[in-house]
């Protein structure tokens, strides 16, 4: 039996290889492969192509760790990451549940699409669109002075808030959606019976709601997080001379100072601490699935 | 009873708020590419001159075929190679196949950044070096996992007793293809190509590290464009992107519900 199982299972890969092949050499070529060599050039001193000598050195991740500024950058990269996806949460989570538990039918199809369609729209257009928004002078400026009686310059143009406003602009339907998803499952008559029971909405939300909705929790501020840490485009439009977190200094080591091998250790530590993340967040996660 | 009325009301409040907050930014931004000042100044006078100037504007007009061609090319290769692949995976059992499955992740998990710095290296060490067809090679890469996931999704829908019942009534593997599976799963392959479409369309951060000046996508032309200065140019260019992928998305959602109803 076992060994039928054994030969089944071989020739049902033979038969699949032929449709597998093209997409998952694919993949190796321009994603695997260009990974693995990024691993092996953060250990170079020069590049090869270079034509200069080259040779295998740890000095580029002792770089790292002697010098201060890279592990600043790669905390305050942290500390943006964590700031925005507490705002996703504070401002998603709330959302998602009216959108799973108030709306009804074509309404809420309606809104839910509505709510996720920035996403998929153009990032750095939308993150260019705050400009207009956020300068002196701008929309959020002449409308207050409008409305207040007195005068007040609203400047938030390349400054931690506007990066921060703008990443949370960006990521904010990823939670919405995580959230919406694991929400809706939840059976109504759940909550109905905890409430006939004499639960009060806090107990229910905290005992019930929450705990049940984790793994969307979880997943989005695992897809928030991540590209957060990672980002660069939208510190350099919003933040400007503040706007310098560590994914500016790799894109640096890459367009400007062409440190290479500098740039791909630098890009590896930050592969291994989105790894971290990725593992620590998969328990809840597999629970759910 | 009443407070839940209140409760209800305050929630629908709320998710109108936030709908402005992701909408506004994006609307004003569109007002701006009609207003006459350069400077952004009300009162707003309209005006379609910046529209008019972008035909103009020869290296944008070229980066906007660049992108197209490179969007449209990547999307007939990976929904391709990606249907062959949901279909593989859907059909046979093999060991591994859970992690080819989990393979499918890195390249929608990993930051852009990482990516796209290590297609740069990679590419410039086996000799493809910069420009379009590594741009292609890279969003082809991206749009694939998307298409395995939308088309897989699909065929979980799908009967296999249909394929079985076509093999009994004499119908070869090719036939079974190709007039009972491939209809089944039409809807996901469209939209699984609308996401690919979109993925590359949209995609700045892999195309910047692989453009070279003379080679480059519409989304790298602008951010070069706003680092140097705001223009109303850039509005312009900007809004019809955003008219355009937010259009995609509608088609896509026609095809594919983002996990909807049960």
């Amino acid at each position: 039996m076992a060994g039928q199982v054994a030969t089944g299972a071989r020739s049902g890969l033979r038969s699949a290889l032929p449709l597998l092949v093209p997409a998952y050499l694919w993949l190796t070529v321009a994603i695997f492969m260009p990974l693995s060599a990024m691993v092996f050039f953060s250990f170079m001193t020069e590049l090869p192509l270079s034509g200069k000598a080259w040779s295998f050195t740890l000095d580029n991740y002792a770089t790292f760790f002697a010098q201060g500024l890279y592990r600043t950058l790669l905390l305050a990269s942290l500390k943006l990451g964590l700031e925005v996806t507490l705002w996703c949460v504070v401002i998603g989570y709330p959302a998602a549940y009216v959108l799973a538990k108030v709306f009804r039918g074509r309404s809420r199809e309606a809104i839910f699409l509505l709510v996720i369609l920035p996403f998929w729209s153009n990032g750095l257009v939308r993150i260019f669109s705050w400009a207009m928004v956020l300068r002196e002078g701008g929309i959020l400026d002449t409308a207050l002075n409008a409305v207040l009686p007195f005068k007040i310059n609203i400047d938030l143009m390349y400054s931690y808030p506007a990066v921060i406003i703008g990443l949370v602009h960006s990521y904010v339907p990823y939670m919405v959606l995580t959230c919406y998803l694991t929400l809706q499952a939840i059976d109504d008559s759940l909550i109905e019976a905890g409430r006939s029971l004499g639960a009060s909405r806090l107990q229910m939300l905290k005992r019930v709601i929450i705990p049940l909705s984790m793994p969307g929790l979880v997943a989005g501020a695992a897809l928030i997080f991540v590209p957060v840490v990672g980002s660069f485009m939208e510190p350099r439009i919003l933040g400007g001379r503040t706007g310098t977190f560590y994914g500016t200094i790799i894109e640096d080591q890459f367009v400007a100072v062409f440190n290479w091998p500098l740039g791909a250790a630098l890009s590896f530590i930050l592969l291994a601490v989105v790894l971290v993340i990725l593992a620590l967040a998969s328990p809840v996660l597999k629970r759910a699935a | 009873m009443a407070t839940t009325r209140f409760l209800e009301w305050c929630g629908r409040l709320y998710i109108w708020l936030l709908l402005a907050f992701l909408y506004l930014p994006v609307i004003i931004m569109a007002l701006m590419s009609f207003n006459v000042s350069p400077f952004y100044q009300l009162p707003f006078e309209w005006t379609t001159e910046w529209y008019a100037s972008l035909w103009q504007n020869d290296q944008l007009i070229s980066a906007t075929w660049n992108s197209m061609e490179i969007a449209i090319i990547s999307t007939i290769i990976a929904t391709v190679l990606g249907s062959a692949a949901s279909l593989a995976l859907y059909r046979h059992e093999f060991r591994g196949k859970k992690v080819l499955q989990a393979l499918l992740f890195p390249p929608i998990a990993i930051p852009w950044l990482i990516t796209g710095t290590a297609m740069l290296i990679f590419f410039f060490g086996v000799g493809i070096g910069r420009g379009l067809f590594a741009i292609l090679l890279g969003h082809v890469a991206l749009a694939l996992p998307y298409v395995i996931v939308v088309v897989s999704a699909r065929l979980q829908t799908f009967a296999p007793e249909l394929e079985e019942a076509a093999r009994s009534l004499g119908a070869n593997q090719w036939q079974v293809t190709s007039r009972v599976t491939l209809p089944w799963i039409m809807p996901g392959v469209i939209a699984g190509g609308l996401f690919a479409f979109a993925v590359s369309f949209d995609q700045f951060v892999v195309s910047y590290f692989l453009s070279t000046p003379g080679q480059t996508t519409l989304p790298v032309e602008i951010y070069a464009a706003i680092r140097k200065g705001f223009t109303p140019e850039i509005n312009a260019v900007s809004t019809i992107i955003i008219v355009v992928s937010m259009a995609l998305m509608l088609l896509t959602a026609k095809f594919f519900k983002f996990g909807g109803e049960k």
